[in-house]
């Protein structure tokens, strides 16, 4: 008996649904939770990514791409080097040394806290950008195994 | 308590490193690869590396083994058993085993407050994050404030390596068309 390409997988389409909505937001949390709990940039980077290849290998290639498109991918890798250090050479025009936090606002407190706020924002961005794109990479190579051979 | 679990996950991690060995199916090996990162992950939890463990479930477990197999997908499913069964590589991977932990005998007891690397700027991280950076978590301070210049390095590593593998294998349809092209030119 032959199944409809969509009625494949059932159990895993349906699961995979429901949890890559949670391992995204979960990437978010630590992204944006990094100077209270565990993690940062790099941990928050590689789980948001992995929701995009989860999604990816269940769903196909095309879908991932049409959801979160290789150029969307290309952009972050460069974004949040530039990101990380356009926050750097933004403290020098304020006078002070290259990443050096403390003149970005008033309160040293509050200072620190932005800046390692956008520096983590941009680790974060690279990293999700070159694990996707390095998915979509290998992922869009031409399989010479049927499915059957698996 | 702590000891008898670590020994048990050394353990579960020895064990599934000779079965990756072992076993001839790649299918299995890639998977048992991946539980061997998830096994590390607890260790790394049971170590109170919550943020190495994070990691290791995610690149591990998740990407490097999507990843496998990709690669697995261009090539044949089993491995090609080689008849040639010498004892040369043993004996070397015996020897530098046993380099590798006499060299341990040396290191600072685990955990151990005398150690170099506790007594060195550790100290001055721990004292002045709370004056100078004032959030509570020592890892990012140091990693993102104390050490940016380094971390930024770091991004610019992985950065690097994003380009190369899409330069390399990302555009395999362009480069695919452009030999068509080529070999139209000379047929014309």
């Amino acid at each position: 008996m032959k199944y409809r390409l969509a009625e494949r997988h059932k159990l895993l389409r349906v699961i995979t649904k429901m949890l890559v909505p949670p391992i995204m937001l979960f990437g978010l949390y630590v992204q944006f939770h990094g100077d209270y709990g565990p993690g940062g940039g790099f941990q928050a980077g590689i789980i948001f990514a992995t929701g995009i290849a989860l999604y990816g290998i269940v769903f196909g290639l095309d879908k991932a791409k049409a959801v979160f498109p290789m150029g969307w991918a290309r952009n972050m890798i460069a974004g949040g080097v530039l990101l990380y250090a356009g926050t750097g050479v933004w403290s020098m025009l304020q006078g002070a040394q290259f990443l050096n936090y403390n003149v970005l606002a008033h309160e040293v407190a509050h200072a620190q806290h932005y800046g390692i706020l956008l520096v983590e924002f941009g680790v974060g961005m690279t990293v999700a950008g070159v694990i996707i794109a390095i998915f979509y990479s290998f992922a869009g190579r031409p399989p010479r195994m049927s499915d059957e051979d698996w | 308590m702590e000891i008898y679990v670590n020994v048990v996950l050394m353990g579960m991690l020895a064990i599934i490193a000779l079965a990756i060995v072992r076993v001839r199916h790649l299918f299995a090996a890639v998977m048992l690869a991946g539980v061997y990162s998830l096994v590390a992950a607890i260790v790394f939890v049971s170590l109170d590396a919550v943020d190495v463990a994070f990691t290791e479930a995610a690149v591990g477990a998740g990407v490097s083994t999507l990843l496998f197999l990709g690669a697995l997908a261009l090539t044949t499913r089993r491995e090609k058993v080689t008849p040639n069964r010498s004892f040369v590589p043993l004996l070397v991977v015996l020897a530098i085993g046993a380099a590798l932990v006499y060299g341990t005998l040396d290191l600072p007891k685990f955990g151990d407050p005398q150690a170099p690397v506790q007594t060195h700027v550790a100290p001055f991280y721990i004292q002045d994050t709370r004056d100078s950076i004032q959030i509570p978590n020592i890892v990012t301070t140091v990693l993102a404030s104390y050490r940016g210049f380094d971390t930024l390095g770091e991004v610019v590593v992985v950065f690097t390596a994003g380009i190369g593998v899409i330069l390399l294998i990302g555009r395999a349809h362009l480069s695919q068309r452009r030999h068509d092209d080529d070999e139209s030119g000379e047929e014309a």
